[in-house]
């Protein structure tokens, strides 16, 4: 892929960006009721110290005035002040992302070791009672909830058996909400790996590489896998949507902190920045994973051009 | 999924439910189905219990001949609720559904029979819509509407217009193409009449196929809103607000989760079973494919 690909994709991004705040900023806008007294939740006030802060907040401004500034604070990362704390919006994020971070890249080990595992050996004999054990294990992947599984597994692991802590900031502690995670991902990712596989088997080289009398460990392992791993490895981006799902889930269930917690405890309070904030970063993080995956795709697999 | 049977090698084509029910687990998830479809018509005559009345037994009280599921907090009888539940799970996921479909079909339509500059524009927006991560969407959109049980399905079934619109787009482009819908035109026929004579039936197994595909994870993203305190509010016996309800209890009550949640876990099972069946037999791509 040329450089000049690279940046064409990369520049991209920016309508695509344009198009999805301006969906929020449209959103945030049909909310009813006057942002402060949302902000005030009750408190009375009066008329002028209402324009004052109406204009503090720069709602008294023109609508298409209040919509470049919001793009223009978005694009730098400024989302103005949490009407519950009255933090800064990027600064209550940027405390909360590591963590969701680190459970995001748990629940993506789990999911890539998990789904990986069971596509291949369900792909390698189609139709027979492995493939049969592996793709139900996938569907219940899929099926089930993660906040009932994530219970679970406090309940067995952490409760009864006390093998690792529910709370705390360990390695140990990112052990079950990885599994919640993970589980759903790996799932998808069992059947796409599948698929692939079953693909990429019925191949002439794969057919070559038999004959030269490999053993299925060998062939599966050096020639299948690298070229059937392609197409699943690619729809990861789209996987990562899952992940954030998962993490703001997951996070309620284990009572940890994160950006999906801070998202839903903020729709429950009508903390409106705080909400804007988040979904801003998150479809922001979205589109650029996307376009670094689109872009490494095209340097990896030299069949893909633009 | 598993062993299909071979069109091939018989001598006449078997019924669609005869092939629908040809998978063990599609037996399976049709029976579950019609069993929850039971529950929910004929919920007050099974529950044993009022749903909502309190104080039927101790708090918390465990397993036992009278309550086989055990009490919740309120002293509520949680197989009764469980059995109200199903009235939930399956409308929610057929209304969220219903709603992506009909204005994602709607919208994907429009805009690959549009053509030209409204297609270009129309796709770019459909896919700047998918750059929201669904629940993240689901989510801004409660936000918007206010936390509750008909809102989050709207929700719901809003976050998922894009994606049905994209796949109905890409459908609707090849269609187009085909010779049929250039003679319609030729003699004359509105572009209504082309859209719902012509396109609309074609696209009719596609649409079926991503619906029931769709159902299982409506079903389970309806109840997570539930779960997350944005859908259904207490004392509605949803399975998620069930869920979220005793939450706070479950080491010293487990019977409060584990219930509802099996209950919602069968449900999105048994629908995906049949789904994936269902993909199979309507999907000539798919069919190849097992």
């Amino acid at each position: 892929m040329s450089a000049r690909a690279i940046l064409g994709r990369l520049l991209g991004v920016i309508p695509t960006l344009l198009i999805t705040w301006t969906f929020v900023f449209g959103a945030m806008r049909l909310v009813p009721g006057d942002p402060v007294l949302l902000m005030l939740q009750g408190t009375p006030i009066s008329d002028s110290a209402m324009e004052a802060a109406r204009a503090k907040l720069g709602v008294d401004r023109p609508l298409v005035v209040q919509y470049a500034s919001f793009l223009a604070n978005a694009a730098v990362g400024d989302f103005g002040d949490s009407f519950r704390s009255r933090q800064p919006v990027t600064k209550l994020i940027a405390a909360e992302f590591p963590k969701t971070l680190e459970l995001a890249l748990g629940g993506f080990l789990v999911g890539v070791v998990l789904g990986t595992t069971l596509g291949v050996m369900a792909g390698v004999r189609p139709n027979g009672w492995v493939d049969t054990l592996c793709m139900t294990t996938a569907l219940v992947g899929l099926s089930l909830p993660s906040f009932w599984i994530g219970m679970i597994l406090i309940q067995v692991f952490a409760t009864q058996l006390g093998w690792v802590p529910v709370l705390g900031s360990g390695w140990d502690a990112l052990i079950l909400p990885s599994i919640t995670v993970g589980l759903f991902l790996a799932g998808g990712l069992a059947r796409l790996t599948r698929n692939s596989i079953i693909e990429v088997m019925g191949q002439d080289y794969i057919r070559t590489a038999r004959a030269k009398g490999l053993t299925t460990v060998r062939v599966v392992a050096k020639h299948a896998m690298r070229n059937a791993m392609i197409p699943p490895l690619t729809l990861l981006g789209i996987q990562f949507a899952l992940l954030i799902g998962g993490a703001v889930v997951t996070e309620t269930v284990f009572a940890r902190p994160g950006i999906g917690k801070l998202l839903v405890q903020a729709v429950l309070e009508k903390d409106f920045p705080v909400v804007q904030g988040i979904v801003v970063l998150t479809t922001g993080v979205y589109v650029l994973i996307n376009v670094l995956i689109d872009i490494a795709y095209g340097i990896i697999d030299p069949r893909v051009q633009e | 999924m598993s062993a299909a049977v071979s069109d091939a090698v018989l001598p006449r084509q078997p019924s669609f439910f005869t092939r629908l029910l040809g998978a063990p687990g599609a037996v399976i998830g049709t029976v579950v189905i019609v069993v929850v479809l039971g529950l929910a018509a004929f919920a007050p005559y099974l529950a044993p219990y009022d749903w909502n009345a309190t104080s039927q037994c101790r708090r918390l009280a465990p397993l036992s001949a009278e309550h086989w599921f055990g009490c919740d907090l309120f002293g509520r009888d949680i197989f009764s609720r469980v059995i109200y539940g199903a009235r939930f799970s399956l409308a929610m996921g057929l209304t969220t559904v219903a709603i992506s479909l009909v204005f994602g079909a709607l919208l994907g339509i429009v805009i690959a029979y549009g053509g030209g500059k409204v297609d270009r524009i129309g796709a770019r927006v459909i896919d700047a819509m998918l750059c929201f991560p669904p629940i993240i969407l689901a989510i801004l959109i409660v936000a918007v509407l206010g936390v509750g049980l008909v809102n989050a399905a709207l929700a719901v079934g809003i976050s998922g217009i894009p994606r049905f619109a994209r796949i109905t787009r890409a459908a609707t482009l090849t269609l187009v193409a085909r010779d049929f819908v250039e003679s319609a035109r030729a003699v004359g026929a509105t572009h209504t009449r082309i859209v719902l004579r012509h396109l609309l039936p074609n696209l009719a197994p596609i649409l079926i196929v991503i619906a029931t595909l769709d159902l299982g994870s409506a079903v389970l993203f309806t109840a997570t809103l539930s779960f997350l305190g944005l859908g259904a509010q207490p004392p509605t016996p949803e399975w998620g607000a069930m869920l979220n309800a005793g939450r706070e209890y479950v080491r010293y009550a487990p019977w409060t989760m584990i219930f509802p949640g099996l209950a919602l876990f069968l449900t999105v099972m048994a629908v995906n079973l049949v789904g994936d069946r269902l993909s199979l037999i309507l999907d000539p791509r798919q069919r190849d494919r097992s």
